[in-house]
């Protein structure tokens, strides 16, 4: 109990470590170059203890429950040998966690503002919801279809650079088909779509994968599936603005 | 008090909402594909109540303290008086924005830092790598990447310069740089790129982003606010590759400086 408490409290001042930082910023931004107090003061402070909090039980967390079944997964599909299973499995992580990722779910009502504005869909709320409706499942499908690529390279240890230049390739060429006033919120979609869970599930299933087959090397095989997760929603968000 | 409560509360509900999804598929594999106990369950379910009370804290905390202060202040920062403009220029010179990148650079760098997924990731290279990749140097090195990355990407809006141009020549460097940088790197390096621009980073970004594309003469929020996220997630990219090489050459001369005097 009292090894808990103490590890606790390390854990705790690591995380409050990784606050200075931004609590240096606008603290020097707002009192010395706007010149201004910082309001609600108490608010604030309220504000950075919860934060506080939440990162070190989040990192805790992390520790125990995300990436032990993370691993424990890549290990068991491994075990089981069923390839078919293990894609499923990969597509419904990718698809799933997107799907209603909060961020995505704003970048798609903006690109459908723009294609309202831009008159390639009419303007009226159903016509701009069925667009951004559209447009989320196909991020998702993508990144559904990133992670089942990412495992397969895992699998038959592909080297990544060559994946990843035919991602380059993919979004070069969409730049010039896509509409120009879409290109930004699809390089832009590319950074948001992986959350803040997604990620170390990702990172352990990976990592666990690749330990778990001879042959591969976890650092440079298990690293990655993010990688393609994020180069995916670009394509097809352009390809998205460039067929409707 | 209560206010503060019921607002910590609304937060848990859209939270677990966010995180059902992922619970559901990892339950039905589990039970349905796997068929096997987990190990250490009650371990494993502290864990994911750790993170659902942890995120739950995080962006309540976020919420309440640092974004609108944070908002308020890139729109204090790109507010025309603020930038000494009157409303009557046509077109600006970039030089005369010091504060706006230098603001750019360390908010990008200071988000960077306070990042949950980057510390997984970083947590998780230490790990596999026996130790060689510190978790510092690593993230360390990804808001270095940020911080560059969002102050030229807030020079773009200003100039006006079009995306793709910048895009795609970072690609081009990318490639070439993953040519010499050290094998064991490059995925992580690639990763590091996605991983960047999440909870913390994105709201701040995006608001100084829309500040200065409103405020900019000449500039459309629509069309040239965006951009900052994928600079900020092509930079990490580079600097990460960057660190190895480094790190290798450091390694290599250490090794080199050793060598007469063991012979």
């Amino acid at each position: 109990m009292k090894a808990l408490i103490l590890q606790f409290l390390a854990s705790l001042a690591d995380s409050f470590r990784d606050l200075v930082p931004i609590i240096a910023v606008i603290a020097f931004f707002q009192l010395i170059v706007l010149g201004q107090p910082i309001p609600n003061l108490l608010d604030m402070l309220w504000g950075m203890f919860l934060v506080l909090i939440g990162l070190t039980l989040f990192v805790q967390g992390l520790k125990l429950g995300l990436f032990p079944i993370g691993e424990s997964l890549a290990w068991d599909f491994a075990a089981k040998g069923s390839l078919i299973w293990l894609l499923i499995f990969a597509f419904a992580l990718g698809f799933g966690t997107t799907v209603a990722e909060p961020a995505l779910i704003a970048v798609a009502n903006e690109a459908a503002n723009v294609a309202a504005v831009g008159g390639w869909i009419s303007d009226d709320p159903a016509a701009r919801e069925d667009y951004a409706d559209g447009l989320r499942i196909t991020v998702a499908l993508s990144v559904g279809a990133a992670i089942v690529i990412g495992v397969l390279r895992i699998l038959k240890g592909f080297p990544i650079q060559n994946l990843i230049i035919i991602g380059y390739i993919g979004v070069v060429v969409m730049t010039f088909f896509a509409p120009p006033e879409i290109i930004g919120i699809a390089y832009d979609s590319g950074g948001v779509t992986t959350s803040t869970i997604t990620v170390p599930l990702v990172a352990a299933l990976g990592v666990g994968l690749a330990s778990s087959i001879e042959g591969r090397n976890p650092m440079i095989d298990g690293f990655g599936l993010i990688a393609f997760a994020s180069l995916t929603p670009m394509i097809f968000v352009m390809g998205y603005g460039a067929l409707l | 008090m209560i206010d503060k409560m019921l607002s910590l509360w609304n937060t848990l509900l859209v939270t677990i909402w966010d995180i059902l999804p992922i619970i559901t598929i990892l339950v039905v594999s589990q039970v349905v594909l796997i068929r096997r106990p987990i190990a250490n369950l009650p371990r494993v379910l502290l864990g994911f109540f750790f993170v659902l009370i942890g995120l739950t804290f995080f962006i309540e905390g976020l919420e309440r303290a640092l974004f609108p202060l944070g908002k308020l202040m890139a729109e204090q920062l790109t507010a025309p008086a603020f930038l000494g403009l009157d409303g009557t220029e046509t077109s600006v010179n970039w030089m005369e924005f010091g504060w706006i990148y230098l603001f750019a650079a360390t908010i990008g760098f200071a988000t960077t830092i306070a990042e949950p997924s980057l510390i997984a990731v970083a947590m998780k290279a230490s790990e596999v790598s026996g130790g060689s990749i510190q978790p510092w140097g690593l993230r360390i090195a990804v808001a270095i990447g940020v911080a560059i990355g969002i102050a030229l990407g807030a020079f773009r809006i200003i100039t006006g310069t079009p995306l793709p141009y910048y895009i795609i020549t970072g690609y081009v460097f990318v490639l070439i740089q993953t040519w010499y940088a050290p094998r064991m790197i490059v995925a992580l390096a690639y990763d590091s790129g996605g991983v960047t621009t999440s909870t913390v980073t994105v709201p701040l970004v995006a608001a100084l982003g829309l500040g200065l594309s409103t405020h900019i003469p000449g500039r459309n929020p629509m069309l040239d606010g965006f951009g900052l996220i994928a600079f900020a997630s092509l930079f990490p990219m580079m600097t990460v590759m960057g660190y190895a090489q480094l790190s290798e050459w450091a390694a290599r001369r250490a090794a080199r400086a050793a060598q007469p005097a063991s012979s």
